[in-house]
């Protein structure tokens, strides 16, 4: 394997973003990888988490406004839950390598530490207080009628281009 | 119960597909597609990723199922306090978890309705593309893989939320 790390492109090499599976060296994909089919069923696993963004209210602009002026601990219950059971899945998960339903093993990639961290974090703070949604909430929230955040969405695309555009010259 | 819910999502997305939880990179992967620019960050093979625009299609519908066939027909309850400040801003109706004042077009025509959803945004977009994932990418999947540069991004995300929310957002309601 240690072809592919010296072969891997420029973008690999510099990447600080650990959510691009793909990007990652070794990650084996799927054989159908690319196929419409094998995709439904993440589709089926978004359609019960934007059911449960609405129905917990997760995507509410209120419970955002309460969580940051500790006036609701809602929030704090839902996300705090959600990383004790995640968190309890992925050991059980590596104790007794799981692997997936087609029989790959399941690959964790560490995640190393820069600046961007910080001042990402922070400035993705500013938004989500002023817009009520994370990323995925915006979704939900277009979902559930409110079809101006659809400029929220766009906005969010722009400002996610111009981080690429400048990503080589911001601190990291 | 909704908590752990969304905690599941984690082993589901592994054991389907060795997939991991992160919808913020779904906004690099549209630039990819859409906008490449010749710009190195979207330069890759963004096909390889569609299991992640397939997530949030499904997010968007099952949310659009929620609203229309499982909606709460009652006032949203909301702290107190809460009220008491947003009534000093002319924000005053409780119908939608989302508040028209803000999100409508009308809203949006706003100074604050503009600043609010269009700079908030732009926000949202940059923040989490720097800081390499959002709430799900960093906060539930890198916590519970006990990444410690998650912890750092999580405590930013609050802290920056917290600064918005208590020292600039009075003056943007304000407006």
């Amino acid at each position: 394997m240690n072809e592919v790390k010296t072969n891997k492109p420029a973008i690999m090499r510099s990447n600080t973003d650990f959510e691009v599976g793909s990007l990652e060296a070794n990650e084996e994909l799927e054989p159908s990888t690319g196929k419409w089919y094998s995709n439904v069923k993440y589709a089926v696993v978004g359609m019960l988490f934007g059911i449960v963004f609405v129905k917990a209210e997760v995507l509410s602009w209120f419970r955002i406004q309460e969580m940051f002026r500790l006036q609701s601990f809602h929030m704090y219950g839902v996300i705090g839950t959600a990383v004790v059971v995640a968190a309890i899945s992925v050991w059980l998960i590596k104790k007794f390598k799981i692997k997936t339903i087609d029989g790959r093993p399941i690959e964790f990639h560490p995640k190393k530490f820069n600046k961007g961290q910080v001042y990402g974090g922070l400035l993705f703070g500013f938004g989500w207080a002023m817009t009520g949604a994370c990323p995925g909430p915006l979704f939900a929230q277009i979902g559930m009628g409110a079809t101006v955040v659809v400029v929220t969405l766009l906005s969010a695309i722009a400002g996610t281009w111009v981080y690429g555009y400048f990503s080589d010259k911001l601190p990291k | 119960m909704a908590g752990g819910l969304i905690g599941l999502i984690v082993p589901a997305l592994l054991i389907l597909g060795g997939k991991h939880f992160g919808i913020s990179s779904n906004l690099r992967h549209i630039c990819a597609a859409c906008f490449p620019a010749n710009i190195s960050f979207f330069k890759y093979e963004w096909k390889k990723e569609a299991w992640n625009l397939f997530f949030i299609a499904g997010i968007f519908i099952g949310a659009l199922i929620a609203a229309q066939l499982l909606a709460n027909p009652d006032p949203v309850k909301v702290n107190p306090a809460l009220v008491a400040e947003l009534h000093s801003y002319h924000v005053d109706t409780y119908t939608s978890q989302l508040p028209p004042e803000i999100f409508s077009f009308h809203g949006l025509f706003t100074l604050r309705g503009f600043i609010l959803l269009v700079v908030g945004g732009f926000f949202v977009g940059f923040g989490t593309r720097y800081a390499g994932g959002c709430t799900s990418g960093h906060s539930i999947m890198g916590l519970s893989n006990l990444q410690w540069p998650s912890l750092v991004a999580t405590i930013c995300f609050m802290a920056g939320g917290f600064i918005m929310a208590n020292i600039f957002l009075p003056y943007i309601m304000r407006l």
